[in-house]
């Protein structure tokens, strides 16, 4: 179909951003990986250019390695999973005819405006604290005793914050997604007498499924990189360490350049792996 | 398509604009990168009369203590050249001075009488007796009281008090019903907060980091004491959620009157008796930081001091704002305008020697507390490092950032003491060894 | 899906869509009523929700103590110029890659997005060195390209979904009738494409807006945005509730009153594309 002139100049056109994703991509990078063999340590000011793989092994043999991977799997799979249910369910209702749509339609997608320095702050102060917290008050208020989120329920606490951050976003995608929904097919449905659940099951989810696809890999990006609210919330306590904060202890607190730029490319071909295992699964429903 | 104009219109005349106010340009303007404490503010606020009286402008770059870290570190170790003067701390500037990446102060005026500086903070600011910061206020720790809540609980807080004392009177004055808890203490993660205070009550209990071959020490019975009777003391008498509460979240419980005493920062004396912001001004009393008959105390060396980075194109400019910003006059500039106990405490032998400072409460107890802390010896068995609730080495940060994370999870009870122990020995062996040592 | 339904109906789904709005919402709409607090009615127990004195003095002392308008136009100026840049680099990879896909395309696609797996801090000390080498510390150029080439790939994504929506048949018949491929992309492909590029450049801005990792350690003075303004305020010794909740509606507001206003669009745009 396409020409051959049309071909070069697509080639062309493509040249400017894949050039500098290219330079983006490797001049750092190649920084990066030529410091994760080297012993760079800038408050000793220490630099021993080649030390071999043992930056590498010392990050991957620490035990907090894998409990970061383990907790970083979680945090990501937990706040997808509300996300993408809540976004579906939410998308659904804002679809429906009402009163004031567009005002709700903004209530919903607020939270995306909010730097997540911001949210981070505002959730932990103004309603996980136990002695402030407006929680707290609800627990007394309800005769229980004060529930300190942070320290007891720390990943789920997180996950509470960035689903709340990421919803609206899910939900803007699905919603425009259900908005496109064949409504003569739901009709026709309707009037066979097909349950609710099996007119979601085979009609709407199937629909829905390119979008979800869109909101898992675009938000997984994403969360992979959370940092702003752990860092406000636990500062990494309570066992919410993530990979990408691994990655933050050993180059700034540990001021340990080479073994956390060790650490940021095995972080980079983790996510990596995942985002090839999520193509595997998810990527075909972008062809249709 | 009206929005795409819009924006578009908005980015251009944004851009013109922002082009003409960058080519008006100042001559002479120091770049001053400081943390957002209460002090700090307050001198933002004077440095007007700065500018007047020498024709330099002050930038300044207000970071929360955290974000301050990471961003004037990396800059010096980068050599980025961002700032003309930095706020930064005890750990830090040995370190640095010791790097030669910052200016030494060993030419300041006659006028500013370094000498005038308290010896224990001029100490804590120098490498090889050069003084490369220049303390704008200093700390120690001490017990704060509700001498009613004391006097209620039939006690009577000593002047000296022991741990054990503490233990008890706190669980004397704890009254749930009435959200009073009998001792509010740092349990949060970070080693500039939980790690600051176990750190340096460990040093009460005999316990140390380092052993003098630099071998880590949380297998010794030593720090088993002083955890445990932390953890201990605090399910029993603390607030709920101590594990996450730092300096910030203490100050305000305890202005609220939740608390019947606080171990925590000598400044926090001058805002907990301070009637705007606290319900319980009128009866805070003082005592020195505990003990365990063990000769030494518990209480810790700090100081927010300004250090010029090496390489700065403003070196004299930044010299002469330290001295007004560090100097007697300063001092007196605030006192004038704020009253004698929102001065920057701490730092000068003068101001302790002042007639009307010495009628300030806390004034005779945080000198004292000051001088009972002893960087270099802060332990009692012998140890290898300078610092009381640090070892001034470079690797103390992010280590001890860990150990407390370990530690704050055993308080909010997701793991036993011995595992936090035994976590913290094995991070800390495990970072040395990497460090070479 | 215009369905006919009846009044009860309607006023059920009204109500619970209502909750679920005012749910989400709540926490910000308590951040508002808080930066109208003095600090001690900030903390009182019980909460109070909106009979209070009504006071100022937080956003008072808030500007007094920094430099709000130069941080605005800063973040503005960022996020803008970012997302501007960004988007007439990834219009043309977008287009091609849409319409005249080669065997690599998908990888190439894959790659892009791969690119934004680097995590901040892992370049942190390249990225300095760098800047610090081609003397552009603290300038919003350099937060401009930075930003840009952090959201890039997923302009290019968003881009591309939508591109793959417009029927090929239309440039087939443009092709034919002659026109170049400049007029093709401007006189057909544009207007076609407009409301998905419209939704693309308002999340983009969003995203550079909240971006708080390099916009902080990249600045100094005079490129510092909201975000460097908020790291001022998030800690501060003593009550801080009020303050804090005022600075942070000062950070929030302006996005927010963007997204207001452009939420017709944002839902439009990505109704055209991005999903079937």
């Amino acid at each position: 179909m396409a020409t051959a002139h049309s071909r070069s100049a697509a080639r062309i056109m493509i040249a400017p951003a894949v050039f500098l994703l290219l330079v983006w991509m490797l001049v750092p990078l190649c920084m990066t990986l030529y410091f994760s063999f080297a012993d760079y340590r800038p408050l000793r000011a220490t630099f021993d250019a080649w030390i071999g793989f043992d930056n590498y092994v010392r990050f991957v043999s620490s035990s907090s390695f894998l409990r970061s991977v383990g907790t970083t799997l979680w945090m990501v799979g937990g706040i997808l999973s509300i996300t993408i249910v809540g976004g579906v369910l939410m998308a659904l209702l804002l679809d429906r005819q009402m009163y004031g749509q567009g005002i709700v339609r903004i209530l919903v997608i607020a939270p995306f405006f909010v730097m997540p320095t911001v949210s981070a702050l505002v959730w932990k102060n103004m309603f996980f604290n136990v002695d402030n917290g407006l929680f707290s008050y609800l627990y007394k208020f309800l005769g229980l005793q004060p529930y300190d989120f942070l320290s007891q329920a720390p990943i789920f606490s997180i996950v509470i914050i960035v689903a709340w951050q990421w919803l609206p976003f899910a939900t803007l995608i699905l919603l425009t997604a259900v908005q496109s929904l064949d409504s003569e097919q739901l009709e026709a449905a309707e009037m066979d007498g097909a349950p609710v659940l099996s007119r979601f099951r085979f009609i709407i989810l199937p629909h829905l499924s390119r979008a979800i696809t869109v909101v898992i890999l675009i938000q997984t990006i994403f969360l992979l990189s959370i940092f702003a609210e752990i860092f406000v919330t636990t500062n990494g306590a309570f066992g919410t360490r993530t990979l990408t904060y691994l990655v933050y202890q050993r180059v700034l607190e540990s001021q340990n350049v080479g073994l956390g730029s060790a650490g940021g490319i095995i972080a980079v071909i983790l996510a990596n792996i995942v985002a090839i295992f999520l193509m595997r699964i998810v990527g075909k429903n972008l062809d249709n | 398509m009206s929005i795409m104009k819009t924006l578009l219109t908005t980015a251009v005349g944004l851009g013109l604009t922002a082009g003409i106010a960058a080519a008006d340009g100042h001559a002479k303007t120091i770049t001053i990168a400081t943390v957002n404490n209460g002090d700090m503010i307050r001198m933002q606020g004077y440095t007007d009369q700065f500018t007047e009286q020498t024709g330099i402008n002050v930038e300044w770059v207000t970071l929360e203590e955290n974000v301050l870290r990471q961003r004037v570190t990396t800059d010096i170790t980068t050599n980025g050249g961002s700032f003309d003067i930095m706020t930064i701390g005890m750990y830090e500037t040995p370190i640095w001075g010791a790097n030669e990446w910052l200016v030494p102060l060993n030419d300041l005026s006659d006028d500013y009488n370094v000498g005038d500086i308290l010896p224990a903070m001029a100490g804590g600011l120098s490498h090889d007796g050069t003084l490369y910061a220049a303390p704008f206020y200093g700390e120690s720790s001490m017990v704060m009281y509700r001498a009613d809540l004391m006097e209620a609980a039939g006690m009577e807080m000593p002047d000296a008090p022991t741990w054990e004392f503490i233990a008890e009177a706190a669980a004397a004055m704890t009254d749930r019903d009435q959200e009073i808890n009998g001792i509010c203490l740092r349990g949060k993660a970070g080693w500039g907060e939980g790690g600051a205070f176990i750190t340096a009550m460990s040093n009460s209990f005999g316990a140390r980091w380092f052993d003098e071959d630099w071998n880590a020490q949380f297998d010794t019975e030593q720090w088993a004491n002083t955890v445990n009777f932390f953890k201990n003391m605090m399910d029993a008498s603390g607030p709920a959620g101590y594990a996450t509460n730092g300096f910030n979240e203490n100050l305000s419980l305890f202005q609220q009157g939740k608390c019947g005493m606080w171990i925590d920062a000598t400044v926090a004396a001058s805002f907990v008796t301070n009637p705007d912001d606290s319900t319980v001004a009128d009866s805070v009393g003082f005592a020195l930081a505990p003990d365990n008959g063990l000769g030494k105390r518990s209480n810790w060396l700090w100081a927010w001091a300004l250090a010029i980075p090496a390489g700065t194109q403003q070196e004299a400019e930044a010299k002469q704002f330290i001295e007004w910003a560090t100097s007697t006059d300063y001092i007196e500039l605030v006192a004038a305008n704020e009253g004698w106990a929102n001065v920057p405490p701490g730092a000068r032998t003068s101001l302790y020697e002042n007639p009307k400072y010495q009628k300030v409460p806390f004034a005779q107890m945080t000198l004292d507390s000051i001088l009972s802390a002893d960087p270099n010896n802060s332990t009692v068995d012998p140890s290898p490092y300078v610092g009381v609730q640090f070892a001034a080495i470079p690797e103390f940060a992010g280590i001890a950032t860990e150990v407390s994370q370990e530690f704050s999870a055993a308080y909010a009870g997701q793991q036993t003491v011995e595992q936090a122990l035994a976590n913290a020995q094995e991070i800390t062996t495990e970072a040395m060894e990497a460090a070479g040592y | 899906m215009a369905r006919a339904i009846t009044t009860k109906q309607k006023v059920i789904w009204t109500a619970l869509a209502w909750a679920f709005g005012l749910l989400m919402f709540f926490p910000i709409m308590w951040t508002f009523l808080t930066s109208f607090k003095t600090e001690g009615t900030a903390i009182a127990d019980p909460p109070v929700w909106f009979f209070f004195d009504w006071t100022l003095e937080n956003y008072t002392a808030v500007q007094e103590r920094s430099n709000y308008p130069k941080a605005l136009m800063n973040s503005i100026i960022i996020a803008v110029g970012s997302t501007l840049l960004g988007i007439l680099i990834a219009v043309p990879a977008a287009w091609s890659m849409a319409f005249v896909p080669g065997k690599r395309t998908k990888d190439v696609l894959l790659w892009m997005l791969s690119t934004k797996m680097l995590p901040a801090v892992g370049v942190l000390y390249p990225l300095v060195l760098l800047a610090k080498w081609l003397g552009v510390m603290d300038s919003r150029a350099l937060l401009i390209v930075v930003l840009m080439l952090i959201n890039l790939p997923i302009i290019v994504w968003m881009l591309y979904t939508y591109f793959k929506e417009i029927p090929g048949e239309i440039l087939e018949a443009s092709r034919m009738d002659g026109a170049s491929l400049r007029s093709e992309i401007l006189y057909v492909l544009t207007p076609m494409a407009l409301p998905g590029i419209a939704s693309t450049i308002l999340l983009n801005i969003i995203l550079a807006w909240n971006e708080a990792f390099w916009t902080i350690l990249l600045t100094t003075v005079d490129a510092a945005p909201l975000t460097a303004f908020i790291a001022s305020f998030s800690a501060p010794e003593g009550l801080f509730y009020a303050k804090l909740s005022a600075a942070s509606m000062m950070a929030i507001a302006p996005i927010l009153i963007m997204g207001w206003f452009s939420q017709k669009q944002l839902v439009r745009g990505l109704t055209f594309g991005a999903v079937k």
